[in-house]
């Protein structure tokens, strides 16, 4: 079964961290995916450039609205995701518990809704 | 025999086997549940395969005879009942994920209804209804309605919530299980302690709902501590672990001074004050070789300790004979395990009773001034009481109104406003 895990956390804490404590968590983050891969659990993962550089669109009665983003103003903002293959929720659980950012912010589980006709890549 | 006709031989066979349905109803309704969640892969269909199973029954056994291994009976009927079903709907419409593959592969195994699998299946029930993935109050509806069986009109009565409100709260709490493929197991081991956190969480939480209802007019609302009670000692026999001995303890502790709680106009009564011949002392007894047990072997915590606190209150003769050294020092080591404001209070009016009331009104005041418990009536009815034993009758007057401005109790309000007018006097 498929999951996205979506990894949030509140930047300017993060930015606080530091550039040595920033780097270690991404290698530890690189780790986990080579471990999910030496499992076959590993799909896709990457960390996200920060909340300014969002851009915002929208498409409302054939007009194209784009603005400057993040999507809303929260506490902790979107930071990254990993895609990945779990036995079950319990499973899937387990796996965004070895996440670095959940040490410092929010892992959000969710099961993918799986549907036909996608592309087979 | 009453009028002298003998009873037709088919009446009593009939009768007898309907008896037998009953029976096994009222015993093992709840286990066979927890079997067919997991061979059905489904809470909605389980309960679906209970009920034709229980109907089929009800039918066949007059007619057939009672079965030799009824609940062995019942699953399989139940079992085949939903797979009819299952391919019935399927030509309407098309199936849930994977559902047909799993009822296959369970097929025709006798290990699926053994006596160890039907001890697992309880936990995976009892475990899976806990799951922190759903709401508290999901939680303990799911618990309540699953494991206990009671109707969601009784769980929305107990709960002071209406109807459709909780039965909406059990229809989401399937529905997440189901779509975020909680699956239907026992925890493994490291994830056990986390896990049965959350189940204990769960049973007391219910048991304290039925100790002392949280607004109205009586204080105990005794089915839910019963129900609580009951699934306490059905986990404590699948799974002896030592916090679960512990909050079995506790509970039976707090539940055996039940009828000396109150009097019979609803008025509450301090555990001082109590007439200790009217505590149980089956449960004490009980509750005592739990603490025992517990303390005795290693990875208890807060349950265990709370739970010996009301050991050591239990086996006092009298209040004056209540060992307060030891409870202060058994608190020490709760504020250690557990440390909350809460936990202080009561400490603080344990190291009253020891040394007493300015050494217990400086720990109060001390929690107090840190803003601490300042919404919680019991605080301020503990500071109350002290500031009236010291002569501080101007300071006893506003800590007793403050408290009686946080409580919604009936009981608790009445005892509040007892005070304040024997104040005046």
């Amino acid at each position: 079964m498929k999951f996205m895990l979506l990894v949030h956390h509140n930047e300017a804490a993060f930015d606080k961290l530091g550039e040595t404590t920033q780097r270690e968590m991404l290698a530890e983050s690189v780790e986990l995916t080579h471990r999910l891969h030496a499992h076959g659990q590993y799909l896709s993962a990457s960390p996200l450039q920060p909340s300014s550089t969002a851009t915002i669109v929208r498409v409302r009665d054939g007009k194209n609205l784009v603005t400057d983003g993040p999507f809303i103003e929260t506490r902790e903002q979107i930071a990254g995701y990993f895609l990945i293959e779990a036995k079950d929720g319990d499973d899937a659980i387990a796996i965004a518990t070895r996440v670095p950012g959940a040490r410092i912010g929010t892992v959000e589980v969710r099961p993918l809704r799986e549907i036909p006709g996608l592309p087979n890549v | 025999m009453l009028d002298g006709k003998p009873r037709a031989g088919v009446e009593t066979v009939v009768e007898h086997a309907r008896d037998r349905v009953d029976t096994v109803y009222r015993s093992d309704s709840r286990n066979i549940f927890a079997t067919l969640v997991r061979l059905l892969g489904d809470f909605d269909l389980a309960e679906e395969a209970l009920h034709e199973a229980f109907t089929a029954a009800l039918e066949q056994w007059p007619r057939d005879g009672v079965p030799a291994n009824p609940r062995a009976w019942l699953i399989s009927t139940g079992r085949f009942k939903a797979i009819d079903a299952i391919r019935r709907r399927a030509r309407l419409q098309p199936l849930p994920d994977d559902i047909d593959e799993r009822l296959v592969a369970d097929g025709d195994d006798p290990a699926a209804w053994d006596e160890g699998s039907v001890k697992d299946d309880r936990l995976r029930l009892i475990f899976t209804c806990c799951h922190p993935a759903l709401s508290p109050d999901a939680q303990v509806a799911l618990t309540l309605r699953e494991v206990c069986g009671l109707t969601t009109e009784e769980i929305a009565r107990a709960f002071l919530t209406a109807g459709p409100t909780l039965a909406q709260r059990i229809v989401r709490a399937k529905a997440k299980i189901r779509n975020a493929r909680i699956p239907y197991e026992i925890p493994s081991a490291t994830e056990l302690p986390d896990r049965l956190d959350a189940v204990l969480r769960v049973i007391y939480l219910v048991f304290n709902e039925g100790y002392s209802a949280s607004s109205g007019g009586s204080l105990t609302r005794s089915n839910l501590s019963g129900e609580a009670i009951r699934v306490e000692r059905l986990l404590v026999d699948l799974l002896p672990e030592p916090e679960a001995l512990g909050l079995l303890a506790l509970m039976l502790l707090h539940d055996s001074r039940r009828a000396a709680r109150t009097s019979p106009s609803g008025a509450l009564i301090l555990l001082d004050d109590q007439d200790r011949s009217l505590w149980n002392r089956d449960y004490i007894t009980e509750g005592l070789a739990l603490v025992e047990r517990a303390l005795s072997s290693r990875g208890f915590g807060a349950y265990t300790l709370q739970a010996a606190i009301a050991a050591v209150h239990a086996a006092a003769p009298s209040a004056a004979a209540t060992d307060w050294a030891q409870i202060v020092a058994l608190y020490d080591l709760l504020a250690r395990a557990e440390p909350s404001p809460v936990v202080e209070l009561n400490r603080a009016v344990a190291v009253t009773m020891r040394d007493g009331p300015a050494a217990g009104l400086n720990l109060i005041d001390a929690i107090l001034s840190r803003g601490d418990l300042d919404n919680y009536h019991l605080a301020h009815a503990a500071r109350a009481d002290l500031c009236r034993r010291l002569g501080r009758t101007a300071e006893a007057r506003a800590s007793y109104e403050r408290a009686l401005s946080l409580t919604q109790q009936e009981p608790e309000r009445r005892f509040l406003e007892r005070r304040l007018e024997e104040l005046k006097k």
